[in-house]
C-alpha cells in the first residue's frame, strides 16, 4: 500500500476554516468563490465601466451648468470694461463718472457693481461704499467680498471683479456680486454629489444580483453535472422556461442527458442479450465437450463431438463479429471510407454473388434499376447490409427475389422484395432490435443480428429503413440521400 | 521453408509451432516486437507471422521499420481487431495479408502457402495450366483439352485464383475476398454454390475432376486425386 489514497480535487481546492469562527469562515469562502467567478469577474468589469460613465456625465453636467455661470460672469464684465474704457476715451474722466454714477443709480437686479476712486481710494462715483480691503491698483481680474445690504442687516457676499487703471491714478472697479451663482454651484455640486453616489450604490447592488443570478443559474447545471457523474442519470437541469441562452443552455444539456440515457439503456438491453445469446451455446458447447470426455473408449464419438464443439463456436464467432459490425457502423468511425458509389453497380455486385444460391433453391432472382443513381458511403458495409438482406431473403422468401434501384425525389432507393410469409405490421419496429428473432423463425438458423446491421448501416448513411408489405412478402426499402453528381 | 513466427501470447505460440512444423516449415519464433524485429532482419524467412500486438514494439511499427529497411519477406498478420479500417490499417503498414482471431489453423496455412507462391509468382505469365486445363489471361478463354469452357467474368476471376494457387487449399474466405473483395462472412453457402456452378463447367465432362472440396477447409485444384 504505497500509494497516498487519492485525493479529490474537492479536497484540494478546500480553503482553511478557522475553527473558532465557522460563520466567519462560511461567510469569507463564500464571498471567495463568489470572487473567483467568471460572473463576479464580468460584473466587476462592468461596474468599472459604469463608474467611469457616470463620472463623465457629472463632469459634463458641471461643466456645462455650474461652470458656464462663472464664465458669463466674466464675458460680461470684459464686456462693460471695454465699453466703459471706450467712454472714457471719448468723454473723458468726467463723462466716465457720470456714466457710473448712472448705472450705479438704483438696484437692477442683475448684481452689478461699479466704482471710481481717486489715487487716494476715495470713491467719486459707484454703488459700493469704499474700495475694498486689499484690491490691488494694477489691472486685472480680482476676487473680493463686497457688503450689501440684505434683510435688515448687512451681509458681505463673494464678487467677481475687473480694475481699469486710468491714468492720474484714478481707478475703475466694475464687479458682479456672484453669490447667487456660488450658490448655484454649490447646488449642483452637491446634487452631483448625491446621484453619483446612488447610482454607483444602485449599480454595485445590481451588479452583484446579476452576478448572483448568473451564478445561481450555472450553479444548477453544475449540481445537476455532478448528480449526473454520482450516477443518476436521469436527472435533468431545471428550466425556468424564459426562452433565454441558461434556457436554451439547460435544454440542449438535458436533451444530450437523454441521448445518453437512451444509448446507455440501449448499450445494458445489449450487453444482457449478448450475455443470453452467447452463454446459451457456450453452455451447449461445454456440456458436449462434457459428454465426449465421459465416454473415453470411443475415438470416432469424440472426435464427432469435438468437429460440432468447432462448429458451436464457429457460430459463436460469426454472432460475435455481427456484433462487432454493428458496432463499428453505429460508432461511425470510418468515414474516410466514404467514396461516391453507383448503387445499381454495387447492388449489382451483390446480387451476383447471391444469384446461384438463390437458383439452386429455386427462386428467381431479378435486377431492377437504372444505372448512375449515386450516392456517398462505405462499400463494404453496405455490401454487408445488402447481403444481409438477401440472406434474408433466401431463407424467409419463396419463389422470387427483387432488388430494386431507382430514385424517387432526391432520394436514391434500394429495395429488396420477396414472396415469404412477411413480417405482421406490429412486429416491423422490433425485428431491428438485436436479437430478435420471430416465433415461426426461431428453429431456423441465424443470430437475429441481420436487419440490426442493416439498420446500423442505414443510420450510418443518413438513409431510412422501412419495412413494407410486398402483397404478399417483405419489402425492405432503403432511401438514401443521392449524391448529386449530375446537374438536374 | 522457413518461417519466422513473432507473438506474446505463450499458448497461441506453441499451437502455431507446432501445427507448422507438423505442415512440414521450420520455424523460429519470438514472443518480443524488438526481439522479432532484430531476427526479421538478420536472418533470412521465407515468411513471417506477426501478432498485432506485441510488447516491446507494436506488430505495425515493426512492419513499417522491416519494409523500411527494404526486406520484402512476405508477413502475415495475426489480430483480434478485424474491422475494415484495423485490416486496411494493418496491409498499409506493410503487411500482406490480415487473419483475425480466432481462425482456424488451416485458414491460416492455406494463407501461409498462398503468400509463399506470391514470391515465386512471374508476374510475365499469361497462361495458366493445370493438368490439360488451361486458361489464357489474355484472350480470357479457358479450354480444357480440345475442348473451349464458356465462362462468365467472374468464374473466369474464381478459376484464375484457383489455378494461380493449385495444389493447395484456397478457403472460402480467400476466395471472398480476393475473388469478390468482400470481407463479411455471408450466412448462406454462397461460395460453395459458385464453386460448384464452376466445377460443373470444368469438371463435369471429363473423367478425371481436378476441384477438389477439402472437408472442413476449402477447395483445391490439382491434377492427382
Amino acid at each position: 500500500m504505497l500509494n497516498p489514497p487519492p485525493v479529490t480535487i474537492a479536497e484540494k481546492l478546500r480553503l482553511p476554516a478557522p475553527r473558532r469562527w465557522p460563520a466567519a469562515a462560511a461567510l469569507l469562502r463564500r464571498t471567495q468563490r463568489l470572487v473567483r467567478t467568471h460572473a463576479f469577474r464580468l460584473a466587476g468589469l462592468y461596474f468599472a465601466v459604469f463608474v467611469l460613465s457616470v463620472l463623465g456625465v457629472l463632469f459634463f453636467v458641471y461643466w456645462t451648468s455650474a461652470d458656464f455661470v462663472e464664465r458669463q460672469t466674466e464675458t460680461t464684465l470684459d464686456a462693460e470694461i471695454t465699453g466703459l474704457a471706450e467712454q472714457y476715451a471719448q468723454r473723458g474722466l468726467s463723462g466716465l463718472v457720470q456714466i457710473v454714477a448712472a448705472r450705479s443709480a438704483g438696484d437692477r437686479g442683475d448684481g452689478m457693481l461699479y466704482l471710481i476712486a481717486n489715487r487716494d481710494g476715495r470713491p467719486l462715483a459707484g454703488n459700493i461704499s469704499g474700495w475694498p480691503e486689499g484690491t490691488p491698483t494694477a489691472s486685472g481680474s480680482l476676487s473680493f467680498q463686497v457688503e450689501v445690504a440684505g434683510k435688515g442687516r448687512e451681509e458681505s457676499h463673494p464678487a467677481r471683479g475687473k480694475l481699469f487703471a486710468i491714468p492720474d491714478g484714478y481707478r475703475l472697479l466694475v464687479g458682479r456680486d456672484i453669490s447667487d451663482a456660488a450658490a448655484f454651484r454649490g447646488r449642483v455640486t452637491t446634487t452631483l454629489v448625491w446621484s453619483g453616489l446612488l447610482a454607483l450604490a444602485l449599480g454595485l447592488v445590481g451588479g452583484t444580483v446579476m452576478s448572483r443570478n448568473m451564478l445561481r443559474r450555472v450553479e444548477e447545471v453544475n449540481r445537476t453535472a455532478e448528480r449526473v457523474i454520482a450516477g443518476n442519470l436521469s436527472d435533468r437541469v431545471p428550466r425556468l422556461g424564459t426562452a433565454d441562452e441558461f434556457d436554451q443552455l439547460a435544454a440542449n444539456l438535458n436533451s444530450m442527458l437523454d441521448q445518453i440515457e437512451r444509448l446507455m439503456a440501449g448499450m445494458r438491453e445489449v450487453t444482457d442479450n449478448v450475455a443470453h445469446d452467447l452463454k446459451t451455446p457456450l453452455a451447449r458447447l461445454r456440456a458436449r465437450l462434457e459428454l465426449a470426455l465421459l465416454a473415453p473408449g470411443d475415438r470416432s464419438a469424440q472426435a464427432e463431438a469435438i468437429r460440432t464443439a468447432i462448429g458451436e463456436a464457429d457460430r459463436m464467432l460469426a454472432t460475435f463479429n455481427a456484433l462487432l459490425s454493428i458496432a463499428e457502423a453505429e460508432a461511425g468511425v470510418r468515414s474516410d471510407f466514404a467514396e461516391t458509389l453507383d448503387l445499381a453497380e454495387l447492388a449489382g455486385a451483390v446480387a451476383e454473388l447471391y444469384e446461384p444460391v438463390v437458383e439452386e433453391k429455386g427462386f428467381a432472382m431479378r435486377r431492377e434499376g437504372v444505372p448512375g443513381v449515386l450516392i456517398r458511403g462505405d462499400r463494404h458495409l453496405l455490401s454487408q447490409a445488402l447481403a444481409n438482406l438477401l440472406d434474408n431473403a433466401l431463407k424467409y422468401g419463396d419463389s422470387e427475389i427483387v432488388v430494386a434501384v431507382s430514385r424517387d425525389g432526391g432520394h436514391a432507393v434500394l429495395e429488396v422484395r420477396d414472396r415469404g410469409p412477411g413480417i405482421p405490421e406490429r412486429e416491423r419496429e422490433a425485428v431491428f432490435d438485436r436479437f430478435v428473432r420471430l416465433e415461426p423463425s426461431r428453429s431456423t438458423p441465424g443470430n437475429g443480428l441481420g436487419l440490426s446491421l442493416v439498420r446500423a448501416v442505414a443510420h450510418r448513411h443518413n438513409a431510412t429503413v422501412r419495412l413494407a408489405d410486398n402483397r404478399p412478402g417483405l419489402k425492405v426499402r432503403l432511401e438514401f440521400p443521392e449524391f448529386p453528381a449530375l446537374a438536374e | 521453408m522457413k518461417l519466422l513466427v513473432i507473438e506474446d501470447d505463450r499458448e497461441t505460440a506453441s499451437y502455431l509451432i507446432k501445427g507448422l512444423s507438423e505442415s512440414g516449415y521450420t520455424v523460429d519464433h519470438s514472443g518480443d516486437g524488438r526481439e522479432g524485429l532484430f531476427l526479421a532482419t538478420s536472418g533470412s524467412y521465407d515468411a513471417i507471422v506477426l501478432d498485432r500486438m506485441l510488447p516491446g514494439m507494436d506488430g505495425l511499427a515493426l512492419l513499417g521499420a522491416l519494409r523500411g529497411a527494404q526486406i520484402r519477406t512476405p508477413a502475415l498478420i495475426l489480430s483480434a481487431l478485424g474491422s475494415v479500417d484495423d485490416r486496411v490499417k494493418g496491409l498499409r503498414s506493410g503487411g500482406d495479408d490480415y487473419l483475425v482471431k480466432p481462425f482456424a489453423f488451416s485458414e491460416l496455412l492455406a494463407r501461409i502457402e498462398a503468400l509463399l507462391r506470391r514470391g515465386m509468382q512471374t508476374p510475365t505469365e499469361t497462361r495458366l495450366r493445370v493438368a490439360n486445363l488451361e486458361l489464357d489471361l489474355l484472350t480470357r478463354s479457358v479450354k480444357r483439352g480440345d475442348k473451349l469452357i464458356e465462362l462468365l467474368p467472374r468464374e473466369f476471376q474464381l478459376l484464375e485464383y484457383l489455378m494461380r494457387n493449385a495444389g493447395h487449399v484456397v478457403t472460402r474466405t480467400m476466395l471472398l475476398e480476393n475473388v469478390w473483395d468482400y470481407h463479411f462472412d455471408p450466412q448462406t453457402n454462397v461460395i460453395d454454390v459458385h464453386v460448384s456452378r464452376l466445377r460443373q463447367k470444368i469438371d463435369k465432362q471429363f473423367e478425371r475432376p481436378l476441384l477438389h472440396t477439402v472437408r472442413g477447409a476449402g477447395y483445391c485444384l490439382r491434377a492427382g486425386d
